[in-house]
C-alpha cells in the first residue's frame, strides 16, 4: 500500500521541544501522556500504601489528616482503581508509547490526525483533573469502587461521596471515554493509512499489531461505557429508571417508580470492563515479543501465529464479560457459556507463552534491563494468568469471587505484568523518549536498571502471591479493616492478619524500589550521555536514522521497508549480522560494549 | 487425575467445610491449584534453562513447540471444565426439592435479616414503606396479610444440620453479597429481584456470614452468625420462636 502524503501540520514544527503544551507533535503528546501516567501511578501507589497501612492499623491517625474512616478507605479504593486502570494502564501503553513510537514503527512521520491527538490528550488531562477534584467536594470522593455498581452509585443517599463525588467520577470517566475513543480512531487510521512503502500487514511489528487490536477493542468498549455512564447520569438526575427498581429503599429514601435492573449496569460495565484489561495488557505482550526477539537475536517464534493470537485474544475478549457475574444473579446456563469462552482464551494466551519460551530457548540473550523486564512480564503473565482458568469456573467462583484470590490474580496479570511492560518499554525506548531535535537522547543506567528489576520482581511476588492465600482463607475485598469485627466473621478475618502484615511490608518495599527508577530517570537525564543511534541492534523502523527525532531535518527522505522485522542471521563463517527493515544490506552484529 | 489424599495437602489453606456440596468443590479447587502450580513451575524451569544453556540455532518445529503442547493444554482444560460444569449444574441448574426448608434473607445497609415463614409455611407480603428497624420491622412485613402473622425475623441464621435449605435472597437498598465461606456459598442479593440458592449444611457449628459485594461505608462490618444445630436442638429452637411469634 502506498503512503498517504500529507503536509505536516503548521504546529508540529521542524524542531519540536521535549514538552510543549500546545504541540500537535505526536512525540510531545506521547511524552505528555507518559508524564500524566507517571503522576497518576505515583498518586495511585501512595493511596494503595495508605490502604495497606490502614487495613492493619485502622485506628492510626495519619499525619496532617487524622484517622482514616471506613468511607475514606472506600474512597481510596475507588481512586486507586480508577487512577490505575484508566489513567495509567490505559493511557501509558496505548496513548503514551503508541504516540511516541507507533508512527515511526510504520515508517510515518506523524499520526493521522495531529489536532485530534492533542485534543484527546487534553480531554484526558481534564478527566484526571475532575477526578482529583472529587476528594475536595462535600461528601468527598465516590466510594463505590471503579465498577460503580448501582443502586450504590445511582442514589445520592447511599453513602458519603455518592452525591457530588459520584457525579464528578461519572464526568471524569465520561471525558476519559471520549478521549480514548478519539485516540483509538487516530491509532487505527494511522496504522491503516500511513504505513510506508513496503510495510505490508505481515511485516508490521507485533507492537503495532497489539496497538491495532487494543484500539479496535477501545472503540467497542469505551463507546458502550460512555452510553452506560450517560444512562446512570440520567438515573441520578433525570428521573429515569434504567438501573433502579421501584421499591428500592436507600437510607430512608424510597424509590417510587420504574422497573430497571442493577444487572443491566453490570452487563454494560463489564462489556467494557473486560476488554479494558486486554487494552491494558496487549501492548505489553506485543512489546515483550519484540524485545525478547531483539535481545535473543532471533526471529519471534511463530510470527504469524503471534499476529493471529493477538487478534484472537481481542475477539474472544469481547465475549467473556459474564465471568464477572457468575454469582451476581446471572442465569446459571449463561454462566456456563461465559465460563467456556473464558477458559478458551487460555489457549491463545498459552500459545503466546510457548512462542516467547521458544524465542529465548538456548539463545543466550543479552540480559539488559529492557530484556529483564520483558522476561519479568512473561513470568508474571504466566503466574497471574494461570489462576484465570480457576476463576473462570463458576463453581469455584462461588467460593473465590470477591476474595483476595481475585485481587492477587488481576494485580499479577494486569497491574504487575502491565507495569513490567511499561518499564521494559521505558528502558528500551529511552533514547527515543529523551531525544530532541538538538539532542540524540540517552540511555538509562543499566546498573540501576538491574537493581530496579530484581527488587521490583521480588517485591511484586512477595506482595501479590500471599494474597492468593488470604483469599483462599476467605478474606473478602473492599473491607476497610480486619480487626474489631464482631461474630464468627471477626475470627475468620483476624486469622489472615499475619500474612497481611507481610503483604503490607512487601508493598512498601515494592513502592520504595520504584525510587531507584525515579533516580535513574533523573540521573540519566542530567548526565545526558548521548546514546548510539541504534543501541540495541534493533531491526524495526523507530531506530531508522531518518525517523529519529534528532534527525527531523531529514524529513524528505523516503522510507522503504524491505523485509519483516527481527531478521538476525549467521553467515557460514559463523559471523552474525542483522537486517534492519529499512536497509537492503546486512549490518554486522558486533556486541555493543 | 490426582487422587484425593495428595490434593488434600493444600486443604488447610481453606476454612473447614460444613456443607454437602463443599467437598467436591474443594477437591476441584485443590486439583486446579496443583495443576497450575505444576504448569507455572514447568514454564519457569523452561525459561531458566533456555536462558542458561549454550546458544544453539533457533527451534524450528512448530508441532513440537506449539501445537502439541497446545493440544495437551486444550485437553486438560476441557477435562477440568467438563467436571467443573457438572458440579455447577448440580448446584444451580435445578431448584431445591419440594421438602426443602424455606428461609428468606434480606440484605440492607449494613445488616442481614432472616425470615422464617412460621407454621403456615408461607411468607407474608412486604412493603418497603413499612420497613423500619427501630420499630422492629426492618424488612417491612405487612401486618394486614394473614400470612404475616406467624412470620418471624432473626438477625442470625439458624439451620438444622442435614436438611436441604431453600434460601430466597433479597436486597432492600443496594446490591449485597451473601457469602458463607464455610458452606462454600456465595450469591449476590439484588434490589428488585428474588434469587434462590439451595444447599445442605452438614456439620453443626457457628460460622460467618459475610457481605462480599461493596455496599457502602459499613460494608466491612456487615456480617451475621450462622448456627447449624443438630436436629433436636433445632426443633426446640424453632418451636420456641414459632410460639413467641404466634403470641
Amino acid at each position: 500500500m502506498s503512503p498517504t502524503p500529507r503536509p505536516s501540520s503548521p504546529l508540529s514544527a521542524a524542531n519540536p521541544p521535549l514538552f510543549s503544551l500546545l504541540s500537535t507533535d505526536h512525540r510531545t503528546i506521547g511524552r505528555l501522556y507518559l508524564g500524566l501516567a507517571l503522576f497518576a501511578v505515583t498518586v495511585g501507589t501512595l493511596l494503595s500504601l495508605v490502604m495497606r497501612i490502614h487495613l492493619l492499623w485502622p485506628a492510626w491517625a495519619f499525619p496532617l489528616y487524622g484517622p482514616i474512616l471506613p468511607e475514606d478507605y472506600l474512597a481510596l479504593v475507588t481512586l486507586h482503581g480508577t487512577l490505575m486502570l484508566f489513567f495509567v494502564l490505559t493511557t501509558a501503553p496505548q496513548a503514551g508509547f503508541g504516540n511516541l513510537i507507533l508512527p515511526a514503527q510504520i515508517g510515518s512521520r506523524h499520526m493521522a490526525f495531529p489536532r485530534l491527538n492533542a485534543a484527546s490528550f487534553w480531554i484526558t488531562a481534564l478527566a484526571l483533573l475532575v477526578l482529583l477534584a472529587s476528594p475536595f467536594v462535600p461528601g468527598g470522593s465516590a466510594i463505590s469502587g471503579w465498577t460503580a455498581y448501582p443502586p450504590l452509585s445511582a442514589v445520592a443517599s447511599a453513602g458519603p461521596g455518592q452525591a457530588m463525588g459520584m457525579d464528578l467520577w461519572l464526568t471524569s470517566i465520561a471525558f476519559f471515554a471520549v478521549a480514548s475513543t478519539i485516540s483509538s480512531v487516530n491509532i487505527l487510521v494511522t496504522i491503516a493509512r500511513m504505513r510506508c512503502e513496503g510495510m505490508t500487514w505481515n511485516r508490521l511489528p507485533l507492537t503495532v499489531w497489539a496497538w491495532f487490536t487494543a484500539a479496535l477493542l477501545s472503540i467497542i468498549a469505551f463507546s458502550v461505557l460512555l452510553a452506560a455512564l450517560l444512562l446512570l447520569f440520567c438515573d441520578r438526575h433525570s428521573g429515569t429508571n434504567f438501573f433502579l427498581p421501584a421499591g428500592d429503599l436507600v437510607n430512608g429514601m424510597l424509590h417510587q417508580s420504574g422497573d430497571g435492573s442493577p444487572l443491566l449496569w453490570l452487563h454494560l460495565f463489564w462489556f467494557f470492563g473486560h476488554p479494558e484489561v486486554y487494552i491494558a495488557i496487549l501492548p505489553g505482550m506485543g512489546l515483550t515479543s519484540m524485545v525478547l526477539a531483539n535481545f535473543s537475536h532471533r526471529r519471534v517464534f511463530g510470527y504469524r501465529l503471534m499476529i493471529g493470537t493477538t487478534l484472537l485474544i481481542g475477539l474472544l475478549g469481547i465475549f467473556l464479560w459474564g465471568h464477572h457475574m457468575f454469582v451476581a444473579g446471572l442465569n446459571p446456563f449463561a454462566s456456563t457459556a461465559f465460563s467456556i469462552t473464558t477458559i478458551a482464551i487460555a489457549l491463545p494466551a498459552s500459545a503466546k507463552v510457548l512462542s516467547w519460551i521458544a524465542t529465548i530457548w538456548r539463545a543466550r540473550p543479552q540480559c539488559t534491563s529492557a530484556m529483564l523486564f520483558s522476561l519479568g512480564f512473561v513470568s508474571l503473565f504466566i503466574t497471574g494468568g494461570l489462576t484465570g482458568p480457576i476463576l473462570a469456573q463458576p463453581i469455584l467462583d462461588e467460593y473465590l469471587h470477591n476474595t483476595f484470590f481475585v485481587v492477587a490474580h488481576f494485580h499479577l496479570i494486569m497491574a504487575m505484568a502491565g507495569v513490567f511492560g511499561l518499564f521494559s518499554a521505558t528502558y528500551y525506548w529511552f533514547p527515543l523518549l529523551s531525544a530532541t531535535a538538538r539532542h540524540r537522547g540517552c540511555l538509562l543506567s543499566e546498573r540501576l536498571g538491574r537493581w530496579h528489576f530484581w527488587l521490583t520482581l521480588v517485591g511484586a511476588y512477595a506482595t501479590f502471591l500471599p494474597m492468593h492465600l488470604t483469599g483462599l482463607a476467605g478474606e473478602p475485598r473492599h473491607y476497610a479493616q480486619l480487626t474489631g469485627i464482631p461474630n464468627a466473621a471477626g475470627r475468620m478475618l483476624a486469622s489472615t492478619l499475619p500474612l497481611n502484615l507481610h503483604i503490607t511490608g512487601s508493598a512498601i518495599l515494592l513502592a520504595c524500589a520504584q525510587l531507584l527508577f525515579l533516580a535513574n530517570l533523573v540521573l540519566s537525564l542530567r548526565r545526558r550521555t548521548p546514546a548510539p543511534s541504534n543501541p540495541w541492534h534493533a531491526t524495526t523502523l523507530e531506530w531508522h536514522p531518518a525517523l529519529h527525532p534528532f534527525a527531523s531535518h531529514d524529513a524528505s527522505e523516503r522510507i522503504t521497508v524491505f523485509r519483516a522485522p527481527c531478521d538476525y542471521r549467521m553467515s557460514d563463517s559463523g559471523e552474525t549480522f542483522f537486517l534492519t527493515q529499512w536497509n537492503y544490506e546486512a549490518t554486522p552484529d558486533v556486541k555493543p560494549e | 487425575m490426582l487422587s484425593a489424599p495428595s490434593a488434600s495437602v493444600l486443604l488447610p489453606l481453606l476454612p473447614p467445610d460444613a456443607s454437602a456440596h463443599g467437598p467436591a468443590l474443594d477437591h476441584q479447587l485443590l486439583l486446579c491449584l496443583w495443576i497450575i502450580l505444576a504448569l507455572a513451575s514447568l514454564a519457569h524451569i523452561l525459561i531458566f534453562l533456555g536462558l542458561i544453556l549454550r546458544r544453539s540455532g533457533s527451534p524450528r518445529d512448530p508441532w513440537a513447540i506449539e501445537y502439541l503442547p497446545l493440544g495437551a493444554l486444550a485437553l486438560l482444560f476441557t477435562a477440568l471444565a467438563i467436571h467443573s460444569e457438572h458440579l455447577w449444574a448440580d448446584s444451580r441448574y435445578t431448584g431445591a426439592s419440594l421438602e426443602a426448608m424455606q428461609i428468606e434473607v434480606t440484605g440492607m445497609q449494613f445488616a442481614w435479616y432472616f425470615r422464617y415463614p412460621g407454621l403456615d409455611a408461607t411468607f407474608g407480603s412486604t412493603r418497603p414503606q413499612l420497613a423500619s428497624a427501630p420499630e422492629g420491622n426492618p424488612i417491612g412485613i405487612d401486618p394486614a396479610d394473614p400470612h404475616s402473622t406467624d412470620d418471624f425475623v432473626t438477625s442470625e441464621l439458624v439451620l438444622p444440620a442435614g436438611h436441604e435449605i431453600d434460601l430466597t435472597l433479597r436486597a432492600q437498598d443496594v446490591i449485597h453479597g451473601f457469602s458463607v465461606p464455610e458452606l462454600r456459598l456465595k450469591q449476590n442479593a439484588i434490589p428488585g429481584e428474588t434469587i434462590h440458592i439451595h444447599f445442605t449444611a452438614t456439620k453443626p457449628g457457628t460460622y460467618a456470614i459475610l457481605c462480599t459485594q461493596l455496599c457502602g461505608m459499613g460494608h466491612y462490618r456487615m456480617n451475621a452468625n450462622l448456627r447449624v444445630l443438630p436436629d433436636d436442638e433445632f426443633e426446640n429452637w424453632i418451636e420456641a420462636k414459632e410460639k413467641a411469634a404466634h403470641r
